[in-house]
This record gives structure tokens, sequence and C-alpha cells, in this order.
């Protein structure tokens, strides 16, 4: 993989450059305790000091509401549009390596027999600009899902702060080449910078191997998941702020003259989720629900789709109003495995 | 501290409750929400300025109710709730024990009438632990600030404080106040609400679910503790708040006898706002 | 599907109404565009997205034979807000479609068996479409029997079929009410249908049975069949469950590592049993 420097002061041209590409450009901005994806312009508008965001940047490729079907009404007829999908070309900077990992498993499912073209588009037109991890918190679990700090992968270009004046720049895909050629000046060769040292030291926090093969055996142990979930409030919080949760509902909003069907991001832990019209529902209470966001992630993701659905971030934990932490859950599954 | 792990210690031992409903440690620092039903694992409990979320809310969860007769460790906001699910029939009395804790003291609130006379002659809140208590000074100000704009300014306020909102619904879930059985929201039937995050969408969501709060809230503020993306939804149900005790005296969660001012009519109600 | 956008429903034109029973009504649709009609194509036991434009989209089987070209045909009950909207339609009116999506009854492991179908209510549509494949390709199959019944004779769907069943002498049709739903000249038989395919005995042997009905229908069905000897390879059924994309991405249908609208509709008794309750 090719190597690079680029002096942090230089930020502020490769964010003109970029954005002299017309393209729209998204950082981390802190704002209320709370940091976010919004669109940036200069590398002081960034939060300096920041572990994760609270919300993903799921949202640049898979927004929480899009359009799919559009129609106008004329008479008995109906017209239905053409939709074109989202192609302005986006650069995303500053994605930890868990996040821009979580892009592909939200890929799998996408493409999975049927491509979704207005998330493939707008995959295909983002850049992602990863910032490796010097620092973590208890909440983070990216090397318990076989992922790190300084990981590369999803990451179009992954940016290492090395020091306080410098990133190694790791370009890890064409499109982050196309990127660093359009701002070739900036960058400067490297040379035995290693990231290793730098990287945050994130413990194993249990062993997902485990997990996976004893969860189709845990399924059936109601009170285990009952006693899990009695805190769990049933929001979508945890759905909405994970980058790999990709389940979405399908509405319809009409006028007289013509309506727009959306896509909108939806949850397994809300009851509506499975409820049939008859008003039967597979799934009524919460520990069932709670089990099924595990299971999905743990155990069939990986049997269907042979990756996990989760990429460690925390955020779930972090967000969650009933402090429902993954990882203790987790653990505690693993351990409950062990009594097998 | 002691005084409570003592008390749910020697409540389940005796069967006088099947679950205490409490605080324990929680990650990142914070308190959460614990469900003690083995005596040993009251020593967990504890009571701090952390312990802010609301716990009335699992009062009305199915799953929880089925774990038999609960005993909550109740801040003020929660006593409170309590009142306000009672006088909604969301609550049977002498089955929901609400231990106050008050000078290092825990009182036994077994009943409704006790938890009133409670909470009309204990010690002044303020004093309480925890902040769940009404709005902070900077809250306040910040709901004078938006009472003090111009019609046009302050609806541009909440349009733009509900533009993050992504419909998780976390409001309504962390809020003991939103037990309806069909929300609003899941009634297609006709589709009230609509449900996708668009600007109007969540407008419309924020607008119905503060006038179904109004003269309901208990002002806990644990919505916005919820909320992922911080909208600052009590101000709005403070501000409803103070709307409904302006023009009828009434404030939530203080008798658990239904007097809520939007289902009845006095005859001593003002009239001055029919024209 | 012809448009790049898999969301874009075909643009269907009703065709004919037709009233089966109270609250129940099939459609018959026809592509509004004749490229999409000529280049259509399915399988029984497949299903699609049936849409009323500004109400939303529901999930039906495709209720009629691959082997009958130009249309497509849905049976559905008025139970919730599309269904309602859908009701609602006249002929000529648009509504969407988008499929078929899901596996398909393997009726050509099937050839040279004896087929029994067993269904019960608004349950015989999913198994109607591969009914009329068989019967359309009759000389390919062993004995064909059809046991249905409902709660009673005006909830019977497909009533006029079920005439032209009875007259077939190529297969064997018998009909049924609950108790009590019997009218003076009902001239079918009377009773739950397990209890008529108790009576019936049908042998095992080379034979393979499809079941699709409400719950309760199914529950008491299956231990007859044990009873019988059939195994859980050779008993097929075809399952509902929460939908709303169809292939497989939105996740309301997943049930253990299965996608109802992917891996199924179509179950074998053995897959089924497989899966967790969560269906």
């Amino acid at each position: 993989m090719e190597k690079k420097i680029l002096k942090k002061q230089s930020l502020g041209a490769l964010f003109d450059a970029i954005k002299a590409g017309g393209r729209r450009l998204l950082g981390p901005v802190e704002k209320d305790g709370r940091t976010t994806y919004e669109e940036v312009s200069s590398p002081a508008e960034l939060a300096k000091d920041y572990i994760q965001t609270t919300t993903s940047a799921k949202s640049v490729v898979f927004p929480a509401c899009e359009e799919i079907v559009r129609w106008q009404n004329e008479g008995h007829d109906v017209k239905v549009a053409d939709l074109k999908p989202q192609t302005t070309p986006t650069v995303v900077f500053g994605v930890r390596p868990c996040d821009a990992a979580s892009f592909a498993i939200l890929d799998s499912v996408f493409s999975w027999d049927y491509n979704d073209e207005f998330f493939r588009r707008r995959l295909e037109n983002t850049t992602i600009i990863g910032l490796a991890c010097t620092k973590s918190d208890e909440y983070c679990f990216c090397t318990s899902v076989e992922l790190n700090p300084g990981d590369t992968r999803g990451s179009d270009l992954l940016l290492t702060p090395i020091d306080g004046e410098q990133y190694l720049v790791e370009i890890v895909t064409d499109k982050g080449k196309k990127l660093v050629d359009a701002a070739a000046k900036l960058f400067t060769p490297a040379g035995n910078e290693s990231k290793e040292k730098v990287l945050a030291k994130v413990p194993v926090k249990f062993d997902q191997k485990k997990l996976t093969a004893k969860l189709p055996a845990l399924f059936p142990k109601e009170n285990a998941w009952v006693d899990q979930s009695l805190a769990c409030l049933g929001c979508g919080a945890c759905a909405f702020v994970c980058p790999a949760c990709v389940c979405f509902d399908i509405q319809d909003e009409s006028g007289r003259n013509g309506g727009t069907r959306l896509r909108c991001w939806d949850s397994c832990g809300f009851s509506l989720f499975t409820l049939h019209t008859s008003g039967h529902n597979p799934r009524p209470v919460q520990s069932q629900r709670w089990r099924q966001r595990i299971m999905h992630k743990f155990s069939y993701f990986p049997e269907r789709l042979s990756h996990l659905g989760c990429v460690g971030c925390g955020r779930c934990s972090r967000a969650c109003p009933a402090d429902m932490n993954l990882v203790e859950h987790l653990s505690a599954l693993v351990e409950a495995a062990d009594g097998q | 501290m002691e005084a409570l792990r003592k008390k749910a210690r020697e409540l389940l031992e005796g069967k006088a409750a099947a679950v205490v409903i409490g605080y324990g440690e929680g990650s990142g620092g914070k308190a959460r929400a614990v469900f003690i039903r083995q005596p040993d694992k009251a020593a967990t409990l504890i009571l701090d300025d952390r312990c802010v979320q609301n716990l009335a809310v699992y009062l009305v969860k199915n799953e929880v109710k089925s774990l038999g007769k609960a005993a909550v460790v109740a801040q003020p906001s929660t006593l409170r709730t309590i009142l306000q699910l009672a006088s909604e029939n969301q609550l049977t009395d002498g089955l929901v024990m609400a231990l106050a804790v008050n000078n290092g003291q825990v009182l036994e609130l077994t009943s409704f009438h006790a938890i009133e006379e409670y909470l009309n002659t204990a010690v002044p809140p303020s004093e309480a632990p925890g902040k769940a208590r009404g709005l902070s000074a900077e809250d306040r100000a910040a709901v004078a600030k938006i009472e003090a704009m111009p019609r046009e300014q302050r609806w541009q306020f909440w349009v733009n404080e509900f533009s993050r909102c992504m419909k998780c619904y976390a409001c309504r879930a962390a809020c003991p106040m939103c037990y309806c059985t069909k929300c609003v929201i899941e009634s297609n039937q006709p589709q009230w609400i609509p449900v996708a995050p668009t600007g109007i969408g969540n407008l419309e969501w924020h607008i119905v679910r503060a006038m179904h709060l109004a003269g309901r809230c208990l002002n806990c503020g644990y919505c916005v503790e919820a909320c992922p993306v911080g909208i600052r939804l009590n101000l709005l149900t403070q501000m409803l708040t103070d709307e409904i005790g302006g023009d009828f005296g009434a404030e939530a969660g203080f008798t658990a006898k239904r007097e809520y001012a939007l289902s009845m009519f006095k005859p001593e109600d003002k009239e001055d706002f029919i024209r | 599907m012809v448009s790049e956008n898999i969301y874009k429903p075909y643009k269907m034109r009703i065709a004919d109404i037709r009233e089966e029973a109270p609250a129940v009504r099939t459609f018959r649709l026809e592509f509004a565009d004749e490229a999409e009609a000529k280049a259509f194509n399915f399988k029984a036991g497949q299903f699609g997205e049936y849409s009323v434009f500004g109400e939303g989209e529901c999930t039906f089987c495709i209720a009629s034979s691959p082997t009958r070209r130009g249309y497509i045909e849905c049976t559905f009950r008025q139970a919730g807000r599309v269904t309602g909207a859908l009701a609602d339609r006249e002929v000529g009116d648009i509504v969407g479609f988008r499929g078929p999506y899901g596996n398909t009854f393997p009726i050509e492991q099937w050839e040279g068996k004896k087929l029994i179908f067993i269904a019960g209510g608004i349950a015989l549509p999913p198994l109607r479409c591969v009914i009329w494949n068989v019967l359309d390709l009759r000389d390919k199959y062993d004995d064909v029997t059809v046991i249905y019944g409902a709660r009673s004779v005006a909830d019977l769907v497909y009533k006029h079929e079920l005439e032209e069943w009875g007259q077939r002498k190529d297969m064997h049709l018998y009909t049924t009410v609950d108790p009590g739903g019997e009218t003076p000249d009902w001239k079918g038989k009377v009773g739950f249908v397990p209890k008529v395919l108790d009576d019936l005995a049908p042998s095992n042997a080379n034979t393979v049975a499809i079941v699709c009905g409400p719950p309760i229908m199914i529950k008491l069905t299956l231990p007859i069949l044990a009873k019988l000897n059939f195994t859980p390879e050779q008993t097929f059924t075809t399952l509902e469950n929460r939908m709303k994309c169809g292939f497989g991405k939105c996740g309301h249908c997943n049930v253990g590592k299965v996608y109802v609208c992917k891996d199924g509709p179509v179950f074998t008794l053995a897959q089924l049993k497989e899966l967790p309750a969560e269906y």
C-alpha cells in the first residue's frame, strides 16, 4: 500500500482542493457536547478531540429518509417517475476505522441479489478519509470484532496522526489515489514512519468466535434474555446511531396530485417491526426483540453473509437511554455459554 | 445509601416485594436502572446525583409488571409520576411501593395517599438527591429566551431543533407518561402523523406529543437525556406546563385523584380565551 | 425488473374484480405496458408487493398459474390500510406490482408423484397457483387431491373453480365447512379440515403433501400427516410474515437465519422445524 505524509497544516489546503473539485465535504463537528458529521470548509470547524461521533456517517450513503418512488396522479392514471439516485461526489473526513468497515456491511445487504441503486450510487460517489484512533474509551470494542484502531478496510485514505504535526497517509483504494493526485503537492513520500506506536490499545473484551458459535444454543434460554433486557425501553436509538444497522421501513406519503414512497430507518427493537395486520406479533415481548438484535448481528449475519453485523464502535452503548451496555451483555452471553 | 440497601434486602427477604427497581453503577461513570430480585444483590444499589432516570417508566412496562410487586427507589419526580399515573388509572393502589430517601432515612410509601402526604410535607425537593426536579437555571433562562422571541423566530427555533430528529422514539420510550399501548404515531388508519423523519413529520410528532403531555408532564427531563441528538424537548414541555399552570392553576403529580385540567371542566375555569 | 430501480413497481390495470367471500376479493391485473407484459415470467409459489400509490404496499402470493400468460391474479382479505384501499379500487384503476419474489414450489421434483393439497379459508390462494399449474401440466403428475375447507359456505373462496374441480375426472376434490357453517343445500362435507384428512387417510407412498392454512389448522393437520407417516421432507407449506421490501434487505421477515421473502415463502416442514417460532 502506497504511503505518504501530509502535514496537519496542509489540511486546509486539502479541504480547498476537495471542494474545488465540486465535492461536498463532511467532517465531525462538535456542538453542545455532541459530535456529528456536518458540511465543513476548514479544519478549524472540526471537532478537536473526539473518540467517536454521536451519530455515524451512515446517513451519507443510507439517509434516514430516501425517496425511492415518486408518482403523479392524472385522473385515473398514475405516472410513475424515473427517479435518479443521488450522485453528488462526497468526501467524508475523519471516519474512524470501525465506521469505515461498516460500509461493507451495509453494501453486503444492499447488493444482495438485488442492487439498491440509491445506496450503491451514493457509495460509489463517496470517498472516505479515515482517521485512525490514538485513543479509545471503555465503550470501544473494535478489537473484539476482528477490527483494530488502525484498520484500513473501508477507508479510501487512512490518516494516522503520527505526531502533533503530521499524518501518515495510507492510500488504500483508487478512489483515495485520485484524491491524493488532485492535491499532489500537499503530500510527501513517507519514510519508515510507523503508525503502530501511536494507535490506541483496545483490549479484547470478549471471545466473539465463541459467542457466534454458542448463540444458537443460547436462543431458547428465555430467562437469560429476559434478565438482560429488563431495562430496555424499546426505542430505536441503538439501531439509528449504529453504522451497521440497515433494516428499513417503506412509507407512502401523498397528496391529491401525487406522492412519494420513502425508505426510512427502522429498528427491530420496535414492537411494530414484526406486527402482522391480523394483530399477531411474532416477537411480542422486548426480550425477544433484544435477542433478535444480538442474533442478527452476531449469528445470522455471519452465517448468511460471512461477516458480523457489528464493528465495535460502541455507539449503541453510549447512546442507550437505559445504559444497555452491549459489551457487558455479550460478555455475559459468552459466560452463559461456558456453563453449557 | 446503606439504609436503602438494607431496606431493599429486607423487602426481598420478607417477600414484601418481588423486585426492587433502583439505580446501580452503569457504564461511563453513569448510573443505570437495576432490577434487584435476589436479596444479596441489594448491595449493588446506589443513590447519588447521577441517579436521574425516572424509574416510574418501568412501572408501566409489561415485562417488569410480570415480575410481581415492585418497590421503586423514588426521586421526587418519580413520586410525582407515580401519583400522575395513579390519577390516570395506570397503577393500582397498594401494589406499588415507593422508597423515598430523606436525610439518610428510607421511607416506605405503600399507598398513593402516603406519597401525597410525603410530597406535601417532606423536605423541600431541592435538598433531595438528584437533579430531577424541574428545569435547571440554565434551562429556565432558555425558556425565557424562547418565550421572548417573536412568533416567526420562535417557530424557526423549533423547526431547527427538530430537524435533527431521527424518529428513534427514545423520548417516548423513556417517558413514563407515554404508556399508550397504541401510540398515535402507530395508527395508520388514518396515518395521523407521517412516520418518516422529514421536517414536517418531525414537527408533527413532537408537537402532538407535547400536546399529549400538556399538564401531565412531570418535567423529569429524562426525554432530553434519552435523545441521542440532544433535542431540548423539556423546554417545550415546560412551556406547556407553565401554560396549563397559568390558565388552570394545575400542576401534575401531586394527587392520585383525577384532576387533569384538559379533561375536566370547573365553573371557575377562565373563559377569557373564548372570543 | 425492467427498471434499474428495484423499488419501482410495474403499473398494473385492474382488469377484473371478483367477490369471493365476505371482505375477500380477487383482482385480475394486466400490465399497463405491453413490453413488460411480454417479458414477465414467474413460477408457482412466488409472491409480489402490490401497491396502492399513496397508501403503501402489501404482500400477496401470485394466485394465478404461470401457465396462464398475460395477467396475474391476487386474492386478498380486507384487513388493514392497504387492503382497505385496494378494496376500494374499481376495474380500470391502476395499482402497482413488484415481483416476482421468493422461491417456488419445486413442481419439477414432484413429477410422477401423487399430490395432496390441504388448505383452509383464505389460505387457498397461495396454493391455487400451483394447483392450476399442476392441472395445466396434468400428464406429469399422478393423483391430484385437494382438501379445502372454510368456516362456512360463504367463506369458501374460488367457488366457481371449486365447482369446476369437483366435476373434473382427473382430480379428487373434498370441500368441507366447519360444523354449523353448512347451508341447507350444501353437498360437501361438514367437519374441520384435519378431520377430513384423517378420515381420508391417504397413503404417503410417493406422495407430496402441500398444506396452507390458519395457524390452528396447521397445528392440527401436521400431527395427522405425521400419523400417516408423511415425512417432514415430503410436506410443504408456504409462510406469511411481516414484509416490506420483499427481497431480503429491510429485515422485517427475518426469522432465524432465514428471510421468508428470499429463502421462502415455500418451505418444507423439515426446514420449518429448524426455524424459531418467530413468524
